[in-house]
């Protein structure tokens, strides 16, 4: 029996290795960045070999002392601080309570932001209100910045008669074009590319609008990814996008997506300026989203980024990681808890407490919940109502063609 | 002979290449270490190696790439798409390439890649878990089509297609994997028990060109594959009509003795797939009975389909062809 730890030298080819196995103590080197570590270069005038050093680097605000240093702190006030916690907070809770919605089948399937909460979040709150969303299933928490009901996200997870999108998607994949948060597709790879064509219609249309999307680690694979960069090297629309290194791809670790650990540098050939991000550092996020669409403001186009983070849960509620994974691996990470370290922040800024967050917790759950009981008003998965059968039909095309019509008539509901 | 659910049998037939072919190589999203989001390559890593089982980028047209050098450079590439609905990146790669390899290179090179991938709905999977494309494959010549059905078949055709050397694609019902379906969510039975989970250990094949006659009658052809064969089977014993049940299993080259033979015997034909009606394999099955078997036909031939549109979520139990549809198609054939 040959492991493919043992593997190294007797293997005819390299197949890339997570740096541990369940069996193994999760090892993660400690990191060499500090946030005083990098210079931030003037967003108008810089150019993509002006980012070498932050693409190879990390740019950090928030230290190991939980105290925001460097060039990047955005200086931000306490209201945006504590705004920014409490949406972090409010989707970390609200993804526990319909995880344990789907374990009692009111929900086909769930996936959490866990340990991710940050990256959406915070670049959603730098952009402007009519910046265009292309997310993945992964930044749902842009809704919240963007003010979407929470009944409403309820309404689409378990499918019942007021989902907007009339119970045809899986959970999760959200519509919400009033917030300019464009439908996820379970194709994880196709918004990277397509977002490059909606910032190319707001230039197109000379709009003061940028467009940010996300990829993962393992879906940078696809060719989609590369598209992409090449359309954006080419073409320079305003678009931010940001690979989200979340080490784990299911189960396939970062490591195998590119052979080695730097997404970030990918932009430099392409003439992309590119920054490496702490994805668990919310001022460091929320600064570098900032740079970039200063960049779009002045007309410079596209900016690439690694958002450096960890998934800390399971890649879905049909996912099990502790067969491929340590599962105290996120325990490990070096970027720790994106919540922890902000409220940490706010604690030692003197305007935040333990207590005031523990209250902030209990009353974000009996909102959650409060929601929760709302929305199941109008039925669930597991006893419906359901969408009616009608809307198979519906809005396949602008309007319905006769052998679709001749198959409602004869489903006959 | 052991019992399997389908999960097993597709490992053991892999298995059983992996140990007894050196050429062949396994690939795919999440195969190798964690085995498979369905656990189908369970073990074999460990077994035979990380250079023989491995996970490859998330990258269906890259892998699908690979497949191709690697078949024509005399390896038997096993490769997993994690579900069917995610096959399109590598359309390109199976449609214009490997399919075609053979004939544009007057035969100095072949491709014999296996692509197997999960499909067909039943799983609340919505859009994109759920979809069963079968015919985007049948129309591309160079292509065998399998569409497998039972812990037993799901052996006997994977072997056949891993030892063939033209290019498969190999679907498998998921609603299937741990048991046969009848139409109703709220009863799934598992494998435990039924004939078909007893599967042949070691070397099994069974020929990629064989129909397998599921129940014997005389007065009615029932067409099917994938899941719809055990949906068809209900809708069968509910109609109370003596039927054949067709399992088509191979899908190009279909079994034409099969299908002609029991077509003409009974004269009433009922073709059943839960892929969209529009260009579906059933509209070839049909052009084609009543091409060869015309004159012996006495009501016309009746699809029963899932619907020309997306694949919904919550109203896939609308959506799927149920024994309720099917049953009514049935007996409309004995109307006349």
């Amino acid at each position: 029996m040959v492991d493919e730890r043992e593997l190294e030298t007797a293997s005819p080819f390299s197949v890339g290795k997570p740096p541990a196995r369940p069996d193994q103590e999760p090892g993660f080197a400690a990191w060499p960045w500090s946030p005083t570590d990098l210079t931030r270069p003037d967003p108008t005038t810089c150019k993509s070999e002006d980012t070498d050093a932050h693409a190879h680097g990390l740019v950090r605000v928030l230290g190991d002392d939980d105290l925001a240093d460097g060039e990047w702190n955005p200086s931000l006030d306490d209201e945006t601080l504590l705004e920014g916690l409490g949406w972090m907070l409010r989707l970390r809770i609200f993804d526990e309570r319909m995880m344990k919605m789907q374990r009692t089948g009111k929900l086909s399937f769930y996936m959490r932001s866990f340990g991710e909460e940050c990256i959406a979040i915070a670049q959603t709150m730098a952009l402007e209100t009519q910046d265009w969303i292309f997310p993945t299933y992964r930044q749902p928490g842009a809704q919240f910045v963007r003010g979407r009901s929470m009944i409403s996200m309820i309404n689409h997870c378990i499918g019942n008669i007021e989902d907007n999108v009339k119970g045809r998607q899986m959970p999760v994949h959200y519509t919400w074009k009033e917030g300019r948060f464009i439908s996820v597709s379970s194709p994880v790879g196709t918004q990277f590319s397509q977002a490059v064509g909606v910032a190319m219609a707001s230039a197109y249309k000379g709009l003061d609008e940028a467009t940010i999307t996300w990829i993962g680690d393992g879906a940078s694979a696809e060719g989609d990814y590369h598209y992409a960069i090449n359309f954006a090297s080419t073409f320079k629309p305003p678009v931010i996008l940001c690979v989200v290194n979340n080490q784990w791809a299911i189960s396939t670790h970062a490591n195998l997506a590119t052979g080695g650990r730097n997404f970030a540098a990918r932009g430099l050939p392409y003439g992309i300026p590119c920054l490496r991000v702490d994805g668990n550092d919310f001022l460091a996020l929320y600064s570098a989203t900032k740079w970039a669409r200063e960049r779009i403001s002045a007309g410079l186009g596209p900016t690439h980024m690694e958002i450096y983070t960890y998934r800390a849960g399971a890649h879905s509620s049909s996912d099990d990681p502790s067969v491929y994974r340590h599962a105290e691996e996120f325990k490990f990470w070096p970027g720790g808890d994106p919540i922890e370290r902000l409220k940490n922040h706010c604690i030692k800024k003197g305007i935040w407490s333990e207590d005031k967050h523990e209250k902030l917790a209990e009353l974000l759950d009996e909102e959650v919940m409060a929601a929760y009981k709302e929305a199941v008003k109008f039925g669930d998965l597991a006893n419906g109502p359901y969408p009616p059968a009608s809307t198979i039909f519906t809005e396949v095309y602008e309007e319905v063609p006769w052998h679709i019509q001749e198959q409602r008539e004869e489903l006959g509901k | 002979m052991t019992e399997m659910n389908m999960i097993q049998a597709l490992n053991s037939a892999i298995d059983d290449r992996l140990s007894n072919d050196e050429n062949v190589v396994v690939f795919g999203e999440d195969v190798g270490f964690f085995g498979g989001v369905f656990r189908v390559t369970d073990g074999l890593q460990k077994k035979h190696g990380a250079h023989r089982v491995f996970d490859a980028p998330l990258a269906e047209g890259g892998f699908a790439a690979m497949a191709f050098g690697m078949g024509i450079n005399g390896l038997r590439p096993v490769m997993e798409i994690q579900f069917a609905d995610y096959i399109f990146p590598a359309y390109d790669q199976i449609v214009n390439e490997m399919a075609k390899v053979r004939h544009r290179s007057g035969g100095e090179f072949t491709c014999p890649v296996t692509v197997r991938t999960p499909a067909g709905g039943g799983i609340r999977g919505g859009h994109h878990h759920s979809q069963s494309p079968e015919a985007q494959f049948t129309h591309t010549p160079g292509l065998k089509v399998v569409y497998c059905s039972t812990p037993r078949n799901a052996k006997g055709l994977l072997t056949s297609a891993v030892e063939c050397n033209d290019p498969v694609i190999f679907f498998e019902p998921k609603r299937c994997y741990r048991g046969p379906f009848y139409g109703d969510p709220h009863n799934v039975p598992t494998w435990k028990g039924h004939p078909d989970a007893e599967v042949p250990e070691g070397h099994y094949s069974i020929p990629l060109e064989e129909a397998n006659l599921v129940m014997e009658g005389n007065d009615c052809t029932v067409i099917a594959w994938g899941t719809m064969v055990h949906v068809c089977k209900q809708a069968i014993e509910d109609s109370g009509v003596s039927c054949d049940l067709l399992d088509l299993q191979t899908l190009v080259p279909w079994d034409r003795d099969a299908v002609v033979n029991s077509a003409k015997k009974t004269g009433r034909v009922v073709v059943v797939h839960e892929a969209p009606k529009t260009s579906g394999f059933g509209g070839e099955m049909v052009a084609s009975i009543q091409e060869r078997c015309f004159y012996h036909l006495e009501a016309p031939i009746e699809r029963v389909t899932g619907w020309d549109t997306p694949f919904p979520h919550t109203t896939e139990w609308d959506y799927m062809p149920s024994p309720v549809r099917i049953t009514e198609a049935i007996r409309r054939t004995q109307e006349v």
